[in-house]
């Protein structure tokens, strides 16, 4: 029996509940797991000769820009800024291994980590017309278009608990990277604030 | 609540810092040269003014960087703010009160 028989997502037994709580249309918003993302943590220093190398090595610069996301390469990564000399590397499920021996290499014998942080979190995805302002319910960021879009990325709260938010798409649609003891609560929370918009809208 | 602007991520809410009491608290340069009452005065002992003062404030739940602020204790307005970090724009040279 492998590691794959085993894993299990901290949502898998909640698919059926959070598609049934999905809803489309003009107010729609729908939740989903996105599980087993391969995320590696990245520090160095982002003006070193390694920085350079790193960039080439993913197909994309690292974002030195605060809470920022770059993304390429042929594995089709995303680079989350996470600090001044700290990075999160996201690619799809079983690219961890080949990503970390890529940047492993080109760090080479410069200061710096690359450590495998896959069991870390799991990504929930939130999209639809109504998502900003299910978000809104407990974040205290500014997500209007004007302020944040695709592209950015943020470490802040949601709902009390510790989340990495990432605007995906401008429908918009947010990634939201949650340890795996908060998931459950976190899916509660969001499930909560997710219903009104599965009525129509109290009269004005 | 406080709105204070990281020097990384922008202004944020109190809620996502936590505090790091009064900053520029010199480590004595001999240690094992002082009394106990010398020692416990550096480990324990900090200023209380009212008026501007220095201190130490960490982005915990957003980017974990430590950096400094002036913030005035009577009208909680935040005079300075500044990072500390190496590679940081501002350089490295302390705020003070």
């Amino acid at each position: 029996m492998t590691a794959d028989t085993l894993r299990r997502s901290p949502l898998g037994h909640l698919a059926d509940v959070l598609a049934a709580h999905s809803t489309g249309g003009e107010r729609g918003v729908r939740l989903r797991e996105v599980p087993f993302l391969a995320q590696l943590d990245l520090q160095l220093h982002p003006h070193g000769p390694a920085a350079q190398r790193i960039a080439t090595a993913l197909g994309t610069p690292l974002p030195t820009a605060p809470n920022t996301v770059t993304a390429g390469g042929p594995d089709d990564l995303q680079v989350l800024w996470l600090g001044p000399q700290e990075w999160l590397v996201l690619g799809p499920d079983g690219s961890a291994p080949t990503t970390a021996g890529l940047l492993r290499a080109a760090l080479a014998d410069e200061p710096g980590s690359v450590v495998d942080v896959g069991a870390n979190r799991t990504t929930l995805e939130l999209a639809g017309p109504a998502a900003r302002h299910v978000l809104e319910k407990g974040c205290a960021l500014d997500l209007h278009p004007r302020v944040f879009g695709p592209g950015r990325c943020a470490q802040t709260l949601l709902g009390k608990v510790n989340v990495i938010l990432h605007q995906v798409d401008a429908e918009p649609a947010y990634r939201l990277l949650v340890r795996g003891s908060f998931t459950q609560y976190l899916t509660d929370w969001l499930l909560d604030a997710m219903e009104e918009y599965r009525h129509p809208p109290l009269p004005a | 609540m406080l709105l204070i602007a990281c020097p990384w991520c922008g202004e944020r809410d109190e809620l996502e810092f936590h505090y790091g009491g009064q900053a520029h608290v010199a480590h004595p340069a001999d240690p094992e040269a002082l009394s106990d009452g010398e020692w416990a005065e550096y480990l324990f002992v900090r200023d209380n003014p009212k008026g501007p003062f220095a201190e130490r404030w960490s982005h915990a739940a957003g980017c974990r960087r430590w950096f400094s602020v002036v913030r005035h204790t009577v009208t909680h307005r935040i005079l300075a703010v500044q990072s500390n970090h190496p590679t940081a724009a501002d350089g490295t040279k302390p705020v003070t009160a």
